[in-house]
């Protein structure tokens, strides 16, 4: 009698116990798996514990964003590999959002030529697996490239080689003082674009936000540079001969073609789903908005940018969180092609240099949930956002 | 078992929960340099040089020692899998190719052309290849490096895949035993006492197989230090008795 109406009239009591087994069930599941996994590792002699991140690691990187030698811990190679993953990443994303927007709408445009080439484009870009691609850029495609002897100059200051793409190195003199100024800047458009926007809504008044900002993004910092002693000089890469037929180039700042290649085939792979979705999402937008657009005169550019992108975001944003999250993860192909990323360097080098197999893939694992994570907590900030506010 | 070309290290054999049972082939990590660069020499080498490898193997750790030593800066490429390698410093994307010498050999012949490339002369480490067993089950340790040496040793006295059964009336105790037909061996491992004799007459001994994978096809038919003691290499293994 007093179940029955423990069961009845308290839901919330009702839902916890089955909640309450699950839980138990997953952490006896994992303690099982831990215990098992200790007794037997005991058994054959391996040691478990995260001391070795601070042992020398005593392999070098070819590529890297901080300072790093084969003299620092196998905790900094992880640094290392994480950035080279993150840049990998951002560079992939940048470009793949950038291509697949473009993409996307020349699939609705009214030019068949260019309907039809982004057609192919997705189509083709989409079917073919990964790792395929990658081969391809990096094989094949870059493999066309020249040697150092021979490479492509962009002015004499920039040369495209099969060994990297090598660019000016930036020197900069109070490279703080530059920084400050630039984030000011964008702190201050942010100010004066609030402004503008409570200007228009109260008055009427359009302010001409975009001169207004770009001159204040390209005025602060030449500020600096004018009156508060920032400066900037180049080093510029020179040809070296190593022996009589083999060449590099010294100073400068090489961009491995490992990257190139990598950034490449991602962008083009993730850029046809983020494509697709774009498509979907102006396609889902209702055929009345165009038409009322039309009707008060706004032309076709401006329909699209000012009545059917603000709603089609809303249909765009998630998948293509999605794809953003599937690019970063796609990333860890790297180590097919030499890319230092953290499954090359960490996952693979330092777990065969080490054997600690368990602790090395439990904190890449870890490493790419947070990653993935901040990038869905990110997107879904921006997606409230945009999210059309009923007034 | 692992029966492959793994370098026996300190690390390994303790870290890992893995016992190194012998030696098979001793090796050394080379260079490998295409013919028409002008390099004679890893003195040769200069600053800004590019080198390619396979991740996570002593290489990649020789390589960092060896270029340092020199004072060289040089760019590391280490690729997962040896094809790719092959296809990066055959492309021209590296200017050297290092790992152990006898994968040097082999795998120029997947090279696009084999007689552009060569081999530079110096040796920049040891590299004792030999089969691994888990660590913890000493018989099967015993079996697996027993099995090594027994095939060293039927070299050493004469006994191969195609004479071992009529050697057992041999006159020489030792090979006697090589062959089963003297002592209880085996039983020491629970085998029977013919094991060794099934070794030689179904792989050979160690000359045999060498001849067949190495020499025959090519790859390093100068056996170097991996012939016997006897004749001026450094294969010396303890008697099977």
């Amino acid at each position: 009698m007093i179940f029955k109406k423990f069961n009845i009239e308290n839901k919330k009591a009702r839902d916890l116990i089955p909640q309450a087994i699950t839980v138990l069930a997953l952490l006896s599941v994992i303690i099982y798996f831990a215990t098992n996994a200790q007794i037997n590792m005991g058994n054959r002699g391996i040691s478990f514990g995260f001391g070795f991140l601070n042992q020398e690691a005593s392999f070098d990187i070819t590529f890297s964003m901080i300072e790093y030698d084969g003299s620092h811990s196998y905790g900094r190679a992880f640094l290392v590999g994480l950035l080279n993953t993150i840049l990998v990443s951002v560079i992939g994303i940048f470009f793949a959002t950038i291509i697949g927007v473009v993409v996307g709408v020349s699939r609705l445009s009214d030019n068949y030529l260019i309907a039809k080439v982004a057609e192919w484009y997705v189509e083709i870009f989409r079917n073919i697996p990964l790792i395929l691609q990658i081969f391809f850029w990096y094989f094949a495609a870059l493999r066309a490239l020249p040697l150092p002897e021979n490479g492509i100059s962009f002015y004499d200051i920039s040369f495209l080689t099969i060994k990297g793409w090598y660019v000016p190195k930036f020197i900069w003199t109070n490279f703080n003082i530059f920084l400050l100024s630039v984030i000011a800047a964008f702190i201050a458009i942010y100010f004066i674009n609030s402004y503008a926007t409570k200007q228009r809504e109260q008055f009427g008044k359009q302010l001409p936000t975009t001169t207004i900002s770009l001159a204040t993004l390209t005025l602060l910092p030449l500020i600096t540079f004018l009156f508060l002693g920032v400066s900037l000089t180049f080093e510029y890469p020179v040809l070296k001969q190593l022996s009589p037929t083999v060449f590099t180039y010294a100073g400068g700042v090489s961009i491995i073609p490992e990257l190139i290649a990598l950034a490449l085939a991602l962008s083009m792979y993730t850029a046809t789903f983020i494509a697709e979705n774009v498509r979907a999402g102006i396609l889902g937008v209702g055929k009345g908005q165009k038409e009322a657009a039309a009707s008060i005169g706004l032309n076709k550019n401006q329909i699209l940018k000012l009545v059917v992108m603000p709603q089609a975001l809303r249909i765009i944003i998630p998948p293509t969180t999605n794809q953003y999250l599937n690019l970063t993860k796609n990333s860890s192909l790297a180590a097919a092609i030499a890319y230092p990323d953290i499954v090359l360097v960490f996952a693979g080098t330092a777990l065969m240099q080490t054997g600690r197999a368990i602790e090395i893939i439990s904190i890449t694992m870890l490493t790419y949930l947070t990653l993935s994570i901040s990038i869905s907590i990110f997107m879904n900030w921006y997606n409230k956002k945009m999210a059309i506010k009923e007034k | 078992m692992l029966a492959r070309n793994t370098t026996w290290t300190l690390s390994r054999d303790a870290d890992i929960g893995l016992t190194f049972v012998g030696v098979n082939f001793y090796d050394g990590q080379g260079f490998m340099v295409r013919k028409n660069s002008g390099i004679n020499s890893v003195n040769d080498f200069k600053n800004g040089i590019s080198a390619c490898t396979n991740t996570g193997t002593t290489t990649e750790l020789n390589m960092r020692d060896f270029f340092n030593s020199k004072n060289i800066s040089y760019e590391p490429i280490a690729f997962e899998k040896a094809d790719e390698v092959v296809q990066a410093y055959d492309a021209g994307r590296c200017d050297t190719y290092t790992t152990d010498k006898s994968g040097l050999a082999a795998q120029r012949t997947k090279m696009s052309n084999p007689d552009e490339h060569k081999v530079l002369p110096e040796t920049i480490s040891k590299e004792p290849l030999g089969p691994v067993v888990r660590q913890g089950d000493a018989v099967w340790e015993d079996i697996v490096r027993w099995s090594l040496n027994t095939m060293i040793e039927a070299e050493e006295y004469g006994v191969n895949s195609s004479n071992a059964s009529s050697l057992k009336d041999s006159e020489n105790p030792a090979i006697k035993r090589l062959v089963g037909s003297e002592g209880e061996l085996g039983a020491a491992f629970g085998l029977d006492n013919e094991w060794s004799l099934r070794i030689i007459e179904q792989v050979g001994n160690y000359g045999e197989s060498y001849k067949k994978h190495i020499a025959d096809t090519g790859i390093l038919p100068n056996r170097g230090p991996n012939q016997l003691w006897t004749k001026g290499g450094i294969l010396y293994v303890p008697p099977a008795r």
